[in-house]
Parts: structure tokens; C-alpha cells; sequence
């Protein structure tokens, strides 16, 4: 009897204290940078000031105004908008043709774009800035957009083939025989049927595309440059300022999270989906 | 007008031929049905008529014309799925007219085909519900609705009634029945019961591993089965095979004789064997006799109500003339 109690009550309480243990945890970091956004430079450093300080907004009036934070965050959304609709336009007929009218080799295709996902960017660094600046298009969007599409698309295309699989043959066929063209089968049937699979990729797809750092940082200098940039920027060469480097990362993943915070539901099937099932 | 004329269709599926060289005529108007045991190819042979499935080698003609390289919508021919395969996310009236706005047709006729046949199919208080509120037999009959506004010169049925509970089934074969009997458009029809072969067909194609066993009417396959497969397939209950000793006293390697075609007495005739289970249902009883010279097993169907038990000693005479009769290869003789 008394195990019987010990045992719920380290359910009852040592679970939900776990878990918010663990999400407090994660959590820290990202208070702590918040937090350290709103103090000066000199109160940051200072272990007196941790959590009681005389919150300020210069650091977030410094950044608008002699950072150009908006030149970036505008790059972050013309990169993250236009690189979900490329790896969109692509994956879905790819996966489409996957889903539907596979053959022998599409099997070995998925995991070769899965491969692809192994090999370490920094191998490719050099060929590519060399590429990049021979075809002159080194810190263009359409360099950064090309490059985290790829990136991506991998990833796109597992998700959507995943959700397209869970189609019924059968409907597909049956838009044959009521005599859909193939762009018909993908507009009237395959698209409002995946709907929600497709939200959820490209959600993701969006998310990965705004915190694509390595590429973004060494593919650009201004012109194309995004909020990795940014911070990437502020890092090193006069020391660390803590304060400033908490409200440019502040401010450079806020809108991500706080899409992320709307859109929780979406995410979490997307990231579950076909496995639960 | 279809006319559908299949030669010398073949299908492989990697090194697997699932239907060897294969002739076969649908005349115009007739109700044709593909039955045999799954996995024998009568789905694939549908399939490929309809277009879904390539043809490895051969020809399929409709009309005279050849279709082979023709995609499945360009063939003129409509096909109801097993699953139903309607559209989800779309309204009943938007899935029956989905064929004739994939045609480019003018919505105004649209609305005037699709009302008609919501009508002859009781569809019409449905129009705007989607598919997930309707009942299985609801969903089979907007599937057939969006085959009907086509108005093909085919219909092709892929075993439309298996997901229906049987008193449903019985309903819909019917419907069916009397939509081929007043639209007189040539149906192909793919079915594992060959019950609904039997009571539906103009023509039955029997199939077994891609290769068809007879093609004939109803009362052809049950008068006069060609071999062995197609004696024991058609008919219910099963047609009671034996061989050895008593087949040859027939002067046959394998003989037959169906449940309905054996006569019983208590006192005397021609086999004697021991009552395991009898069935009554009233209009028949099924008695199912062990111990006998003819096997282990035999059934017998007799109208009407007669009372046997487990266990009583029964004697069972054969019908002398309805006795089938086939050669070591199976064949009739």
C-alpha cells in the first residue's frame, strides 16, 4: 500500500516538477539573454546587477539607428519568404512524383537527398564562395535564397512525401479517369488534401530558413546580409558587449518566435506526423 | 456504344506475368463480371482496361478504336473505386460535377446534370454535405452519381459493394441491376462473390492467376463448368468433387455434383455417411454429411425444412443427370 503511494506521488509531482525543470532549463538562456538586452553594457558584466537593475532601452534605439537593424530583418524575410516558396515549388511536385508514381530507384533518391543532409557544409565552403564570386553573384539574394532552398529541400520533401503518402491512391485515380491534367491533380486534389501537411512544411521550412546561419553569414557581407549577420557582427571586434549582442539576438529571433508560439499545433504535427500514426 | 475488345493482353509486373496472353470480348450494352478468387488478376485486368495500369504487351479496343496508349480520362469510361476515392474536401454537388467542370462544361448544364442524377439516385437532400457525413451506402451512391454525368460508354465497378454491410449489398446489387437494365450501357464489373457474379452478369468471365477459366452466362457456368476450378468456384454452396473409386464407377477421374442435386433418406440409397451439422434456414436446410464413400465431407442442400440431427445415419442419391463429370486435366467431359 505505502509503495503504492510513493510510487503516484513521484508521479503525481516528480513528473510535472521534471518537466518544468527541463523547460526551465532550456528556457534560461534565452531569459537570460532577454533579460541582459534591456541592461547597459557595463551593468551586464556585473553579477550584483543580475537580476535587480535599472532596465534601459538604449540598446534597442542603438540598434535601429546605428545598426541598420531593419536593412537585416527585411533581408531575414525577403531570404526566409522567398527561399520556403522555392523549396515549395520544387518539393511538392518532387514529392508528388514520389508519392504517386514511384519506381524502382525512389526509394534510393529519398535517402540520397537525405545524404546530402550529412555531408559538413564547411567541406563545400571554399568551392562555394569561389563559385559564388566567379558567377558574381557572392552577397546577392538570389545566391542566399538558391542556397538555403537547397539546403532545405532535402528536409521539404521528406515532410511532404510523408504527408502525401497518407493519400488514398485511389482518389488520385480517380481524378485520372475524371480526366484531371497532372497540374489539376496537384491543384484540385493533392493540394486541399495536404493542406495542413503543407502549412506545417513550410512553417518549418520558414524557421529553418530564418536561423540558417552558417551560409548566410559567409555568403554575404551587406547587400544580402541577414539577422545572423547581425549578430554575427556584433560579436567580436570591440569586445564583448553584452548587452548590445542581447537585443540584436532579441531582436533577431522575436518574430521567429513569436511565429512559432502561434503556430505551436502546426509545428507539432508537422514534426510527429506519419510517426504517430 | 462500348464495345470493349482486349488481344492478347499480357501484364508483368517485374519478372512476375500476372495475366499471360489474354483475349476477351464486352459486346455492347452487356454486364459483364471479372470473378475469381483474390489475387487472380481480375482487378489488374480491370485496371488496365480503365487505363490505370499499362498493358506490357497487346491491345485494348473500345469501339473499334484502339485506346492502349489513350489515358484512362480520354476512353470514354467511368469507374466506381472500392474505397468510393470521393473527394474529402469536397461537397457531394461539387463531386459529381467534378468530371463534367474537368470537361470545361458550362456550369449552367453542369447544375442540370448534376441535379438529375442527385435525383435518381435519392441524392438530393445530400448536395452540400461532404463526404465524411454521409453513410457508406450515401458515398457509394455519389460515387455512382459521378460516374452516371459522365454519361461513358463503360462503367467499370472495382468490387463496389464489399465495404457495405450485407443487407446494404443487397440493396445496392439491385440498384445497379436496374440502372444496367434501364441505361443499357456496357458494365464490367470485378467481384470476389459469386453471388453478386451470379445474380448480376449478362456474362461472367471466371478468372483464376490471370488466366481466364470460361466465359459464360450465369446458367452456362452452373449447368456446364468447363473444368474443375470453375465447378467448385460458382455455386453456393460449393459443388461436392470427389474422385477415385466412386468417380470412376461414373467413368470419370473427377466427378461432381452440386448440394441442391442429392437426394436423402433415412433408409436406404446410394451413400451412406453420418449428419455433422445441419443448417436450417428455413426456406433450405444444409446438412453437411460426414463418413462417406465420396469423402469426409459432403454437403447437401435440401428445400425446405427436414429433420436431421448430428448424428443420424442419412443415405444421400445422386441426381443422376445433374452429375458433372472431368477428365484427369480437370476438363469436362
Amino acid at each position: 500500500m505505502a509503495i503504492v503511494s510513493t510510487n503516484s506521488n513521484i508521479s503525481r509531482y516528480g513528473r510535472p516538477v521534471l518537466a518544468w525543470g527541463v523547460a526551465l532549463l532550456f528556457f534560461f538562456p534565452i531569459f537570460w539573454m532577454v533579460l541582459t538586452s534591456f541592461k547597459t553594457d557595463a551593468d551586464a558584466v556585473k553579477p550584483e546587477f543580475l537580476i535587480w537593475f535599472t532596465p534601459t532601452l538604449d540598446n534597442y534605439l542603438n540598434l535601429t539607428e546605428n545598426y541598420d537593424y531593419w536593412r537585416f530583418a527585411t533581408n531575414s524575410v525577403i531570404t526566409s519568404v522567398c527561399a520556403t516558396l522555392f523549396t515549395l515549388v520544387v518539393g511538392i511536385p518532387a514529392a508528388y512524383a514520389m508519392a504517386f508514381n514511384p519506381s524502382r530507384a525512389t526509394k534510393d533518391i529519398l535517402m540520397w537527398m537525405l545524404s546530402t543532409k550529412m555531408l559538413p557544409a564547411a567541406a563545400v565552403l571554399y568551392p562555394m564562395i569561389f563559385l559564388a564570386k566567379g558567377i558574381g553573384l557572392y552577397d546577392t539574394h538570389i545566391l542566399v535564397i538558391t542556397v538555403v532552398s537547397l539546403i532545405n529541400l532535402p528536409i521539404a520533401i521528406w515532410m511532404l512525401f510523408t504527408y502525401f503518402k497518407e493519400i488514398p491512391k485511389d482518389i488520385i485515380e480517380a481524378g485520372k479517369m475524371d480526366g484531371v491534367s497532372t497540374w489539376g491533380e496537384v491543384k484540385e486534389i493533392l493540394i486541399p488534401l495536404a493542406w495542413g501537411g503543407i502549412a506545417s512544411t513550410a512553417l518549418l521550412i520558414f524557421i529553418f530558413c530564418w536561423n540558417e546561419a552558417y551560409w548566410t553569414v559567409r555568403l554575404t557581407t551587406i547587400d544580402a546580409a541577414t539577422l545572423s549577420k547581425l549578430i554575427e557582427g556584433n560579436r567580436a571586434p570591440e569586445g564583448l558587449f553584452f548587452g548590445r549582442l542581447s537585443a540584436v539576438s532579441t531582436a533577431a529571433v522575436g518574430p521567429i518566435v513569436v511565429l512559432g508560439w502561434f503556430c505551436q499545433k502546426q509545428l507539432v504535427q508537422g514534426l510527429t506526423f506519419g510517426a504517430v500514426k | 456504344m462500348g464495345r470493349i475488345v482486349l488481344n492478347n493482353v499480357t501484364k508483368s509486373f517485374g519478372e512476375t506475368q500476372v495475366i499471360p496472353p489474354l483475349d476477351l470480348t464486352i459486346e455492347d450494352g452487356e454486364f459483364a463480371v471479372f470473378v475469381g478468387p483474390s489475387g487472380c488478376g481480375k482487378s489488374t485486368l480491370l485496371r488496365m482496361i480503365a487505363g490505370l495500369e499499362d498493358l506490357t504487351s497487346g491491345q485494348i479496343e473500345i469501339d473499334g478504336d484502339d485506346v492502349t496508349q489513350v489515358p484512362p480520362s480520354k476512353r470514354g469510361l467511368a469507374m466506381v473505386f472500392q474505397s468510393y476515392a470521393l473527394y474529402p474536401h469536397m461537397t457531394v454537388r461539387k463531386n459529381i460535377a467534378f468530371p463534367l467542370r474537368m470537361e470545361g462544361m458550362d456550369q449552367s448544364e453542369i447544375d442540370k446534370k448534376v441535379e438529375a442524377a442527385a435525383k435518381s439516385l435519392n441524392l438530393s437532400d445530400y448536395l452540400d454535405r461532404k463526404p465524411a457525413a454521409l453513410s457508406g451506402g450515401q458515398r457509394q451512391r455519389v460515387a455512382i452519381g459521378r460516374a452516371i454525368v459522365r454519361n461513358p460508354s463503360a462503367f467499370l465497378f472495382d468490387e463496389p459493394l464489399s465495404n457495405l454491410d450485407a443487407a446494404l449489398r443487397v440493396g445496392m446489387r439491385l440498384e445497379i441491376s436496374e440502372m444496367h437494365e434501364s441505361m443499357k450501357t456496357t458494365m464490367i464489373y470485378v467481384t470476389h462473390d459469386q453471388v453478386e457474379a451470379m445474380t448480376m452478369a449478362d456474362k461472367i468471365v471466371v478468372l483464376q492467376a490471370g488466366v481466364i477459366e470460361q466465359v459464360g452466362t450465369p446458367l452456362e457456368l452452373y449447368h456446364t463448368p468447363r473444368n474443375v476450378f470453375v465447378a467448385g468456384f460458382i455455386g453456393s454452396p460449393k459443388m461436392n468433387i470427389f474422385s477415385g473409386s466412386e468417380a470412376e464407377k461414373l467413368g470419370a477421374h473427377t466427378a461432381g455434383i452440386r448440394p441442391e442435386h442429392i437426394d436423402i433418406d433415412l433408409s436406404g440409397g446410394t451413400w451412406k455417411g453420418t449428419v455433422g451439422v445441419a443448417e436450417h434456414l428455413g426456406s433450405d436446410t444444409f446438412v453437411h454429411v460426414h463418413d462417406t464413400a465420396l469423402g469426409d465431407l459432403v454437403t447437401v442442400r435440401i428445400a425446405g425444412d427436414v429433420a436431421v440431427k448430428h448424428g443420424d445415419t442419412i443415405y444421400l442419391t445422386p441426381q443422376m443427370d445433374k452429375i458433372h463429370k472431368f477428365d484427369e486435366q480437370g476438363l469436362r467431359v
